[in-house]
């Protein structure tokens, strides 16, 4: 069993790194479902399981309901892993929850596992709850604005702090059993009122967080059970999400408090009845006009695209352009999307190889030198606000600067702010043209001008 | 297994935080390397991996030593399969998406 279990943990390693390059990605799956194998395989040969039956039950459920989880549309996987995470983190919460009656049971409480198990359930079930709630806001069962109330940060923190405070107790006096249902309890409605309160747009480092908490409870399980498999493989996990989280807080020039206790969106409501500056509009024929006389045009894709689905559109008026010779690169910017490269995975799925998709920092020098930025359903990170207005909120984040490019084309449904709630002034730019209307529509209409005047030329 | 339970407290422990400090080094290290291109595998990935708690889960629902602990176990087995399954089968389907470009268009 320990000879499976290295052999597991070994193979999970490689599986993340293979998982680097696209190239050897794959490879990195099957190491992992190798890895996975193995460890199960040598579970089950454990003497002290004595029955299979529930064994098998729970498999076949699970797997009944894990392949349906598998097929969904690529614009709904940020639910499909929060909803991972609420899954991790109530086996964890559960596996403490039995072990502890367990040893309340067989006199096997000591201080340590006590102390390990309240870790995890803590960790398990507040992720539960928290990734439920999540998930909710990213299918919008829930409502995505933030939801506030008062005293909101001094509540939470009062409810942890009394949960942590009852693990203390509940490790001093392992068989103090009350305590352990109020821990749970606790927990549970801490992962609701943690989420709540976080808007749509801060989704991408939720989700990274809850990736470390669903982690590092495995991490504490593993501590539970004396499983150093369950601890190397939790951790790798763990630190996943960690560094993702730091890479989203970074790429909006924000802390962890600030996320968790921010709640962003409800600041700048009056900033937005300055003057009204002069926009400048044009029609899908225009902006095809324009597109097909550059010789370098960079996308901006946002969430936008996502919602109104047009990453096939898109593709369209790539290959259209592409034909011509003309260079076309997306900018990717580091939340776009709902989580960690939401956008990428979506215009792959559109056939958009891979080398076209050029992060912010590398796409950020080549714009000056562009003659079309096409923005799509993108909208605070091009904000030149971030750069230069001490006032916004989003100031110091960093942007990719789309105005900076000879000329800009946006598309948008109408002026009204974004999420956010943040006016963009990129819109009413000097060099910049509005193209007003549903982004997958107006795509459609602009690779159909192009692939009209493509035909007229061939002839 | 329950002679040495009583006595677990010490020596294990070190050796347990020894093996989380260097697995967290080693993922920190791995996942830095990993491109911005595949954060999203990335996470669909780690979360199949660390669906591992499948190991405690059966061991729990296995045992069968009180109803209470069967339930919770089963529960808890249920939920890791669906994440190993499900996040094992879309990574590999988002993989499948990320091409190259193409010999010709």
């Amino acid at each position: 069993m320990q000879v499976s279990y290295l052999l597991a943990a070994g193979l999970f390693v490689f599986s993340l790194r293979w998982l680097s390059q696209p190239k050897t990605a794959r490879r990195g799956v099957a190491a992992g479902v190798a890895g996975m194998g193995a460890a199960i395989f040598g579970t089950l040969l454990h003497p002290e399981i004595v029955g299979f039956g529930w064994i098998a039950v729970a498999v076949a459920v699970g797997t009944l309901a894990g392949i349906p989880l598998s097929r969904v549309p690529l614009t709904a996987v940020p639910q499909r892993t929060a909803l991972s995470h609420a899954f991790g983190g109530l086996a964890a919460g559960l596996v403490g929850t039995a072990k502890y009656t367990l040893w309340l049971g067989d006199g096997g409480l000591t201080p340590f596992r006590t102390g390990a198990i309240g870790v995890e359930v803590l960790l398990g079930f507040l992720t539960f709850t928290g990734s439920l709630m999540a998930a909710g806001k990213l299918q919008e069962v829930i409502p995505t604005r933030p939801i506030t109330y008062p005293r909101q940060n001094f509540i939470n923190l009062t409810l942890l702090a009394i949960a942590i405070a009852a693990g203390a107790w509940l490790v001093l006096d392992p068989t103090r059993w009350p305590l352990f249902p109020l821990i749970v309890g606790l927990s549970l409605l801490f992962g609701v009122l943690l989420i709540i309160p976080i808007g749509g747009a801060d989704m991408p480092t939720v989700i990274s967080l809850l990736n470390s908490y669903a982690g590092l409870s495995a991490v504490a399980m593993g501590f539970v059970l004396d499983n150093k498999l369950l601890i190397t493989a939790g951790a790798l996990d763990g630190s996943s999400g960690f560094i993702l989280s730091v890479i989203m807080c970074r790429a909006m020039n924000r802390s962890f408090s600030n996320v968790l206790f921010g709640a962003f969106g409800q600041v700048q409501v009056a900033a937005a009845a300055g003057e009204a500056r002069p926009v400048k509009s044009a029609t899908a024929q225009d902006a095809a006009d324009y597109l097909e006389h550059a010789t370098r045009v960079v996308v901006v894709p946002g969430y936008g695209l996502a919602v109104a689905q047009a990453q096939h559109r898109v593709r369209e008026v790539y290959d259209q352009l592409t034909k011509r010779g003309i260079d076309v690169k997306f900018a990717i910017h580091p939340v776009a999307g709902r989580m960690p490269g939401h956008m990428n995975v979506l215009l792959a799925e559109a056939d958009i190889p891979y080398e076209s998709l050029v992060e912010m920092d590398d796409i950020n020098r080549d714009l000056p030198q562009t003659d079309v930025v096409l923005v799509v359903g993108a909208n605070d990170v091009v904000n030149p606000a971030a750069r230069h207005d001490k006032s916004s909120p989003i100031y110091g984040m960093p942007i990719i600067d789309a105005d900076k490019a000879k000329m800009c084309l946006a598309i948008k449904r109408s002026m009204n702010p974004g999420f956010a709630g943040i006016d963009n002034e990129l819109y009413t730019a000097e060099n910049t043209l509005m193209l007003f209307g549903d982004a997958k529509a107006m795509l459609g209409e602009i690779a159909k001008a192009l692939t009209g005047e493509g035909g007229g030329l061939g002839h | 297994m329950t002679g040495s339970t009583t006595e677990m407290g010490g020596l294990d422990l070190w050796s347990m935080l020894f093996v989380f400090m260097l697995a967290t080094f080693v993922g920190f290290q791995v996942i830095q390397n990993v491109s911005r291109l595949l954060h999203t595998p990335l996470m669909s990935l780690t979360n199949a991996i660390s669906a591992i708690a499948v190991v405690g889960s059966i061991l729990i629902a296995g045992e069968q030593k009180t109803t209470l602990s069967t339930v919770l176990g089963t529960i808890a087995v249920a939920a890791s399969v669906t994440n190993i399954v499900s996040g094992f089968l879309i990574t590999d389907r988002m993989l499948k998406m990320f091409k190259e470009r193409g010999p010709s268009r």
